[in-house]
């Protein structure tokens, strides 16, 4: 056990290599930094003193060998635009992606169970065939569009939720969040369903499917037999086995969520990372990009790892195996 | 509240009581709902973030126009764009080359401070120090001295008629603050430790922040104890960046944001007919322009091999006369344009009006090409930024159809300004054949244009020469007239010299310029607005009602 445990972090930590040697060739091709620091009638000698300030007039190697000594010890040195440390911007737009993140998957992982249930108990109803219909959408539609379409709708139109921000914030240590006021909530609403729209999509399916696929088993046949009730029968023991992979797709997707906030993110102008982000690239931000790529690589291999081990620990089919050299 | 009284029943006492403090109790109602001071709050919301508070780190128009609201200049525009006094209440020329300012009496920076000659010379010092990105405002060859605490002299090795002419940018810092904080010189890139004055300020300016979370939120608060008198009726002014063009309209409309800017030319027509806000417009100070590769033997990018077609002037006079700038104008812009024949806007250069542009004439233009050798035409490759200017990739792949028409076949190379700059630019090679660029002369003045833009490249004698003449358009007659004009400190003279200059490279086809850009900033019917041809959005002019 504690073998596989130790494989699979070095495993991670080559990931960790991998996507740090590719962010670190991508930004050769992001641009010149020093463009979108200065004016454009800023002298040459002028643009030239800043190159050479910022380390990039030094040989590749050296910068990569500098960059990965750096990076090994989350020093992720200064943003360009800001003058600030990127660990520090990070730690401050850190709380709202967690934030709106987990509503997202909280929200998808509710109505997409409920919703999932009911589209397979009532096969033929007319709401089920409409959820069914509208799931098709919301998987197939952009986020950036469903975004815009809600922020017409509740904003502009109805004038009920506020269309960008994260109104009033919180602080709580150095963690703000929006989640004890009310303009903080009312902000919170349409970020999360544009960004939980896919996964409680996705959900709502995969409930639906396996809740079919287990109410056709023997055991749901011996249970009505029995004669348990069908609230027992469908929530105590369908939907129970129904829910070990939605939980593991959920624990997976979870990376997912954090990196696909960027877009959600911008559409909402919600501070968080992924909006950072999307400025670093615009603007060729080099530290904020790579600390951020990094640290979206960090989170996904450690979900991955942690996932892998709670399965050993689930199953114990999977125990004998792995103990047994490939 | 002196009445009568019953002493049996001591009711007088009683009333004169309940009187009194109804009366005090409608007093203050009254107070509170008359008062001025409570003043209301703009909400702003830009495209760009407000990066940093040092005020010499990042030049950029947004970034320069917020810290206008808290720090300020010796000099600074008025509405028009004039220079008017600001920190220095007026100045002289005892000799050409000694200027003499008188500081303004009794200014307090905001944490109370007084403002004196010192924090002018440090500032001065700062501006040039490594790390400032603000080194061109201030002349490096000028000597500040202490003359006393109110009076600052200039001392220049020669006469410079355009000392002063960015020193509305340049915003005077407190010395003592500064050392304080070590914040002595502005934060370079490479630091390692984070810079005091990025995220904290000290001015001496109409508003102070109160609260600052870098690219999330900013609130300006008003300074009560400001030296001037306030145009605004604001108490506080909330900014926040909205970086999504949809979603920055979104919130116009919906009343969270009194004014943006930015509004996208495809959305201008729906904010105007929203009944809740306007988009103010008007003539913008850059010109966007074409620029062709004129130095090389043989274009970069081009079928043509051996020779560059752009040294021959026909060449360049029928790409000229192919452009239908109108079309441009009604199609591309819908409307929000000036076309220009000249490489500087009208409200920089008071002769402008002597220029016109020639007459859009394909015919013709295929006609030159054809005495120029080129029958048939050639192909090119144009580079193009996609998200600097306004529609800046639809005007140029409208160039490309206008071009296709006289036989140039163009594959239009339109990148993000971060890729496109890294490529055109002096640190990139210089590496176009043919591209669209837009310039605004930080100076405001024609010499800028003339020396940096259209002057011949020499890295020998005089590097900044030419520095973004990415074409290297060249004439050694148009360089004399502007080391003149360098000099000249007659503006008649001056003025007459200019164009003659101008009129060299009209001739001479060098460039192509298109047109001025409109500026469309959204803003609340509530809210009234002077908008200055330079985009600084400068809400200390803004009322707001309610």
């Amino acid at each position: 056990m504690l073998a596989f445990t130790l494989r699979r972090a070095i495993q991670a930590i080559g990931v960790m290599l991998a996507v740090g040697i590719i962010s670190f060739s991508m930004f050769r091709f992001a641009g010149d930094p020093v463009n979108q620091m200065v004016s454009i009638d800023t002298s040459y000698a002028e643009r030239a003193a800043i190159r050479e300030s910022l380390g990039l007039n030094d040989p590749i190697p050296v910068q990569f060998a500098r960059y990965f000594v750096n990076a090994a010890q989350f020093k992720f040195g200064i943003s360009y635009q800001f003058r600030q440390p990127v660990a520090d911007l990070l730690k401050e737009r850190m709380p709202a992606t967690l934030e709106l993140a987990t509503c997202a998957t909280i929200l998808a992982l509710v109505f997409g169970i409920l919703m999932g249930v009911y589209s397979a108990l009532r096969r033929d109803s007319v709401l089920a065939k409409m959820l069914q219909a509208v799931s098709l959408i919301g998987i197939s539609l952009p986020t950036f569009l469903i975004g815009i379409l809600l922020i017409y709708l509740f904003a502009v139109i109805l004038n009920w939720l506020p269309s960008f921000g994260r109104g009033e914030v919180v602080k709580i240590g150095w963690w703000s969040t929006g989640l004890l006021t009310v303009s903080g909530l009312k902000a919170l609403i349409m970020p999360s369903i544009t960004l939980g729209l896919f996964q409680m999509t996705l959900i709502m399916r995969l409930v639906r499917a396996e809740m079919l696929e287990v109410l056709r088993t023997d055991y749901i046949r011996f249970a009505r037999a029995r004669g348990l009730t069908t609230r027992a029968i469908h929530f105590g023991h369908a939907l129970r086995n129904t829910l070990v992979p939605v939980i593991t797709v959920v624990g997976l997707q979870f990376g997912s969520v954090i990196a696909f906030a960027i877009i959600t993110e911008t559409v909402f102008q919600w501070p968080g990372m992924g909006l950072l982000f999307v400025q670093a690239v615009q603007n060729v931000d080099i530290p904020i990009m790579a600390a951020y790529l990094l640290m979206v690589s960090l989170i996904f291999v450690t979900i991955n790892l942690v996932v892998d081990i709670l399965y050993t620990v689930v199953d114990p089919r999977l125990r004998s195996t792995i103990s047994r050299p490939a | 509240m002196l009445q009568p009284c019953n002493a049996k029943s001591g009711e007088c006492l009683q009333m004169s009581v309940r009187h009194s403090l109804f009366a005090a109790t409608m007093a203050s109602i009254v107070a509170l709902v008359v008062s001025p001071a409570s003043g209301q709050t703009l909400r702003y919301a830009n495209q760009g973030e407000l990066k940093s508070l040092d005020p010499y780190t990042l030049k950029e128009t947004t970034t320069i126009a917020h810290h206008a609201h808290i720090y300020e200049a010796l000099v600074t525009r008025d509405k028009n764009l004039k220079m008017v006094p600001a920190l220095a209440e007026s100045w002289e020329t005892p000799e050409p080359t000694r200027w003499r300012f008188h500081l303004r009496h009794g200014v307090k920076f905001h944490n109370g401070d007084p403002f004196t000659a010192d924090d002018v010379l440090f500032s001065a010092d700062r501006i040039r120090a490594k790390g400032s990105n603000f080194l061109s405002n201030v002349a490096a060859d000028a000597k500040f001295v202490k003359v006393d605490d109110y009076t600052v002299d200039v001392v220049l090795p020669a006469p410079n008629p355009i000392l002063m002419s960015q020193w509305d940018g340049w915003y005077i810092m407190d010395k003592k603050w500064c050392e304080e904080n070590n914040s002595v010189a502005p934060t370079p890139a490479s630091a390692t430790t984070p810079s005091y004055a990025s995220l904290h300020e000290n001015g001496t300016g109409p508003f102070m922040i109160e609260s600052h979370q870098p690219g999330v939120k900013t609130v300006f608060k008003v300074n009560p104890n400001w030296w001037g008198k306030p145009e605004h009726n604001l108490k506080e002014i909330v900014f926040t960046p909205i970086a999504n063009d949809a979603t920055r309209v979104a919130a116009l409309l919906s009343g969270e944001v009194d004014v943006i800017e930015p509004v996208p030319i495809q959305d201008i027509q729906r904010v105007n007919a929203s009944g809740v806000a306007k988009v103010m417009s008007g003539p913008e100070l850059r010109t966007i322009f074409l620029g062709m590769d004129e130095v090389r033997n043989e274009l970069l990018y081009s079928s043509v091999k051996g020779k560059n077609p752009f040294k021959d002037v026909r060449v360049r006079e029928a790409f000229y006369k192919a452009i239908d700038i109108e079309a441009i104008k009604s199609r591309v812009m819908r409307g929000l344009s000036t076309p220009s024949a000249l490489m500087i806007a009208p409200e920089l250069y008071p002769l402008s009006k002597d220029f016109v542009r020639p007459k859009y004439d394909p015919d013709g233009a295929k006609k030159l090409l054809t005495e120029a050798g080129y029958p048939d035409g050639f192909e090119l490759t144009m580079d193009c930024p996609n998200d600097r200017y306004v529609n800046d990739a639809a005007i140029c792949q409208a160039v490309v159809g206008m071009l296709a028409r006289i036989g140039v076949k163009i594959n239009l190379l339109a990148q993000p300004k971060a890729q496109y700059f890294a490529k055109v630019l002096k640190p990139g090679g210089f590496q176009t054949s043919f591209f669209l660029l837009g310039w605004t002369p930080a100076t405001m003045d024609s010499q800028n244009v003339l020396h940096d833009v259209m002057g011949c490249r020499d890295d020998e004698k005089d590097p900044t020469r030419g520095e973004a003449n990415l074409g290297d358009y060249c004439n050694k007659d148009l360089d004399a007239l502007t080391d003149k004009i360098t000099f000249e400190t007659d503006t008649a003279k001056r003025d007459q010299l200019i164009k003659q200059a101008y009129e060299i490279a009209s001739k001479d086809y060098g460039y192509i310029p298109l047109h001025q850009q409109a500026l469309a900033w959204g803003v609340s019917n509530k809210v009234k607005l002077t908008q200055r041809a330079d985009n600084q959005v400068l809400l200390y002019w803004a009322t707001k009602q309610e």
